[in-house]
């Protein structure tokens, strides 16, 4: 019976259906924070007053707790500190400047709307060109020209062969600031047991280790006296990934009061003050030859990277992953890219799954659709034109891309298109007033990737590997301790399966433990598309240390060959014979009957592996068919069709809900999403009927096709998809509505488009053609 | 603020007598004062629908009613929807077609979903669309909801 491939209901779904999942926020809590914040985006901190008998904890009260500062040791990286509390400065709206602990969460709410917060409040820059500007206000002083770090590539010979192009295509593209809004808000509870000294922190976190080792450093304790549970985590995608400096003020006061305290964060705190992303310029130029083939790319962005840096991966995680990843699927091997991190005074940046690609996929296939124009040829022939189809392929930056299927999946998708009689629809609707476009996007999305990328980026803590520890017990069931930390990913389905091939029991014997410090092994957690990849990989190894050891104890018992021992349906058997045993027995007798084995197998059934591999390519094509209301600019998307490739698939059914919701985040992207500061720098958008997450009336049903190339970058040849339905589909949309627009003069070059830009952008073109 | 009212609020059948200041929430009564916290809490502002629970028949969103406003009155959460082990059409709906990921919103979308359906057994794709939109699901991309949905809506009709 093979498991790996096929569509099994989850394991994690009878707990989360029957109101049975344990949340952070359901813990019961002696203390409860509420935190005090700032009102404006700068200025110099100089009173807090409070009620008396309140207790109301501020930046003076934190004695010997240092700043979260990551590192970076490349790009010129200017390590800026973050306070657990504002210390004598406030940098944007919503930074935590005092916690107020009461008995319940009504008090400390009633209590700090009592607090005073006395700011000079000194004049505030939120947008990363002004803050570039000479002058700007500077947002720390470690940064004069408010320039956080800087990547810059420019391949040798750039400058001769950009001379040489037929056409040079450039624009300018914007990415406006988005929040990745999980429905879960973050929260934090933490608990002092006075018996051991130990604080056991359970927090709405993708890597609790990772929270486990900052939270340490920066309040300089053990970490053997600090436990990290990530319980049940109502998603994530990356918001959940940064640690959050109120989870530091949180294990201070647990120590303090050596009691428990918890923190719920409201939806406005989460909308204003739980990270933020994408906020972009980019000036993208392309320069193509006379068969309109890509032959160099200059590119220059800007990102906006918020008042301080993110924990773990630093404020470089966008700028940074964009200029490494920005030449895309396409074959160009002559790249220049300047690619600058600039600190404003903002909620801080944290990687929102796709990190920066959605940016840089939008960018590339705008550049592609632009120069299909330009060269009065197909959009989908300049891809083909374009698209790299040799493997492995050397990229411009060095990266290496394993085997994928650029071209396959834009035919795919072509096909299962029709994209003539869509042009002959689109003719005919244009005649009667309403406006179709179709929208390419084909993409790689680098998954899986262990230290040796991270390393590249210079990066202190340099996460990648995962350990896995895989054990039977004497009653046969199995025990799977891992250090990724899934939160709606069905990992615990998948690595099931994985385990379940290999050592011939149920997925339903199999328990996969994650998300707590004290249980699991040390990991990185859960992000980047790279658990099923990593983690998977150090599953499937540990397993088969495992499936070795069962044959062993078999080939012991039934006194036959180890090659003729094969394991399946609960039973290890004797190829050819009826001779069997089952394999709870083989584990009762690994810890009870060692003796047998004349020291020659080691007591026990467990075995430990770690995974550390280079890094893989997923690829995708979307396809969006879209109609643009041109007296409302109001979008619809009609259809929505991927071909995708992930490598091997482990469980089709978890594969292909990871890409539906990455597409409904990319639609967002693409057409709702937006956090809007007003010119003193605060938040327009700070309840759900501001920030728009796309509805089920916004999203279409979206047709999947697949190919399964596997990779010989990973040991189950899964490739990850967490990320690529994010990806692709801002691109796509983008490029339909243009598309439907390319009657009016009009292009769209900037994310969301939302009905006002695409309105503005009609009515200018109209007054254009009036002049 | 601190004059507190004597309610019994009547979950899944079983009577929770309670005090309570008039300005807390259906939502915080029946997680924190009852205990009972597969209902979930997402904006506090009437727009994600995680806190939906089914009041005297009637799908509410727990956050904007005061838990004074349901005294005496039956709720429904989604505790209360399986009949022992055997799961109710919805809850087996959601699982075989994959409609939850991380689970959060599901409490709220099972509830959304059973109110409806037992109100209006028979409406129309079109009009069951509407009603799933009035709650936010960041992982599934809703259409494995759909798709649940419509498939317990043919169980439940079959009784």
């Amino acid at each position: 019976m093979n498991w790996v491939g096929r569509a099994i209901r989850r394991l994690e779904d009878p707990t989360l259906i029957t109101g049975q999942g344990r949340f952070t926020s359901d813990l019961p809590a002696v203390h409860w924070v509420r935190f005090v914040r700032s009102p404006v985006a700068a200025g110099k901190l100089r009173k807090i007053t409070t009620p008396k008998g309140a207790m109301v904890v501020a930046a003076t009260d934190l004695i010997g707790v240092k700043k979260i500062t990551p590192i970076l040791h490349k790009f010129n990286y200017k390590p800026v500190g973050q306070p657990a509390l504002a210390d004598g400065m406030v940098r944007f709206t919503g930074e935590p400047v005092a916690a107020v602990v009461a008995a319940s969460k009504e008090e400390a709410e009633d209590i700090a709307d009592q607090v005073e917060v006395s700011i000079e409040e000194m004049s505030s820059v939120t947008d990363a060109r002004a803050a570039l500007e000479p002058g700007s206000p500077q947002v720390h002083t470690e940064a004069s020209d408010n320039v956080i770090l800087e990547g810059k590539v420019k391949t040798p010979d750039f400058d001769a062969v950009w001379k040489n192009a037929d056409k040079i295509i450039a624009f300018d593209a914007r990415s406006r600031r988005q929040n990745a809004t999980p429905m879960e808000p973050r929260g934090a509870h933490a608990s002092y047991d006075a018996s051991t000294g130990r604080v056991t922190l359970t927090c709405t976190t993708q890597m609790p280790h990772l929270t486990r080792t900052a939270i340490c450093d920066v309040l300089a304790f053990p970490e053997s006296d600090l436990r990290v549970i990530a319980p049940d985590v109502g998603g994530g995608f990356g918001q959940k990934m940064s640690l959050a400096s109120e989870y530091v003020v949180l294990v201070w006061l647990a120590r303090k009061l050596k009691s428990s305290v918890a923190w719920t964060e409201d939806r406005r705190e989460n909308l204003i003050a739980a990270f933020h992303s994408r906020d972009q310029y980019a000036r993208l130029e392309g320069a193509f030859d006379k068969n309109a083939k890509l032959i160099a790319l200059r590119s220059d962005i800007v990102a906006n990277v918020g008042a301080y840096s993110c924990f773990p991966t630093t404020c470089g995680v966008e700028p940074l992953m964009a200029m490494a990843e920005l030449p895309g699927p396409y074959d160009v091997q002559h790249y220049a890219c300047l690619a600058r991190g600039v600190i404003t005074n903002t909620c801080p940046m944290a990687p929102y799954r796709g990190v920066s690609r959605p940016v840089v996929t939008f960018l590339l296939e705008r550049l592609m659709d632009k120069a299909a124009r330009a060269f009065a040829i197909d959009p989908i022939e300049i891809r083909r034109r374009n698209l790299i189809d040799k493997f492995p392929y050397k990229s411009a930056m060095g990266l290496e891309y394993d085997d994928a299927t650029y071209k396959e999946t834009l035919e795919m998708a072509v096909n299962a298109i029709d994209v003539r009689a869509f042009r002959e629809r689109q003719k005919d609707s244009r005649a009667k007033g309403r406006h179709l476009g179709i929208g390419f996007a084909t993409f790689s999305e680098r998954t899986g990737y262990g230290s040796s990328a991270f390393a590249a980026r210079g990066m202190d803590i340099t996460p990648g590997w995962e350990t896995v520890i895989v054990s039977v017990d004497p009653s046969g069931f199995v025990e799977a301790r891992i250090g990724s930390s899934p939160h709606g990913q069905g990992l615990r389905t998948t690595l099931a399966q994985i385990i379940a091939d290999e050592i011939g029991v149920t997925p339903e014997m199999i328990k996969v433990v994650h998300g707590d410090t004290d249980r699991a092994p040390y990991g990185w957690g859960t992000f980047a598309s790279r658990s099923l990849v990593i983690c998977g990989g150090a599953t499937l190894i540990a397993a088969r240390k495992v499936r070795a050891k069962l044959i062993k104890i078999a080939s012991h018992m039934l006194e036959a060959a180890p090659d003729d021992i094969v394991l399946g349906d609960g039973l290890a058997k004797v190829a050819g014979t009826d001779r069997t045993i089952a394999i709870t027995k083989l584990a009762r007798e690994a810890y009870t009957q060692t003796y047998r084995f004349k020291g020659e197998i080691e007591p026990g059934l467990t075995e430990t592996a770690h995974y550390d591999p280079p890094g893989t390519f997923s690829n995708a094509c979307h396809v969006a068919i879209v109609e643009v209301n041109v007296e409302t600019g109001h979008v619809k998307i009609e259809r929505f069709v991927v071909a995708e490739d992930a490598g091997r698939i482990i469980n089709p059914m978890i594969a292909d809900g990871q890409v539906h919701g990455g597409i409904a985040q990319g639609i967002g992207n693409a057409l709702l999403e937006e956090i809007i500061y007003d010119d003193n720098g605060g938040i327009l958008t700070a309840t759900l009927s501001d920030y728009l997450p796309p509805t089920a009336h916004e999203i279409p049903m979206i047709e999947l096709h697949h190919i399964e190339t596997p990779s010989p970058n990973s040991i189950t040849k899964a490739k990850g998809l967490g990320e690529g339905g994010c990806i692709g589909a801002p691109a796509a949309v983008l490029n339909a509505i243009n598309d439907a627009l390319s009657p009016f003069g009009v292009e769209i070059d900037e994310i969301p488009a939302t009905p006002q830009r695409i309105r503005t952008a009609l009515r200018n073109a109209e007054a254009q053609n009036e002049r | 603020m601190n004059d507190r009212s004597g309610i019994t609020l009547t979950i899944n059948g079983r009577d929770h007598a309670i005090t309570v200041e008039p300005r807390r929430t259906l939502a915080d009564a029946i997680r924190e004062d009852c205990g009972q916290t597969g209902t979930h809490i997402g904006c506090e502002h009437g727009i994600c629908g995680a806190c939906t629970v089914i009041v005297d028949g009637e799908p509410v969103r727990s956050c904007l009613m005061f838990a004074v406003q349901a005294n005496g009155k039956r709720i429904r959460t989604v505790e209360g929807l399986a009949n022992g082990d055997k799961l109710h059409p919805m809850q087996q709906a959601f699982m075989d077609h994959h409609g939850l990921q991380c689970g959060f919103c599901t409490p709220g979308f099972l509830m959304l979903a059973v109110g409806v359906l037992e109100r209006e057994p028979d409406i129309s794709d079109e009009d069951l669309l509407d009603v799933l939109s009035s709650n936010l699901c960041r992982c599934t991309g809703y259409q494995n909801i759909i798709k649940a949905v419509r498939a317990a809506a043919k169980d439940m009709r079959k009784g």
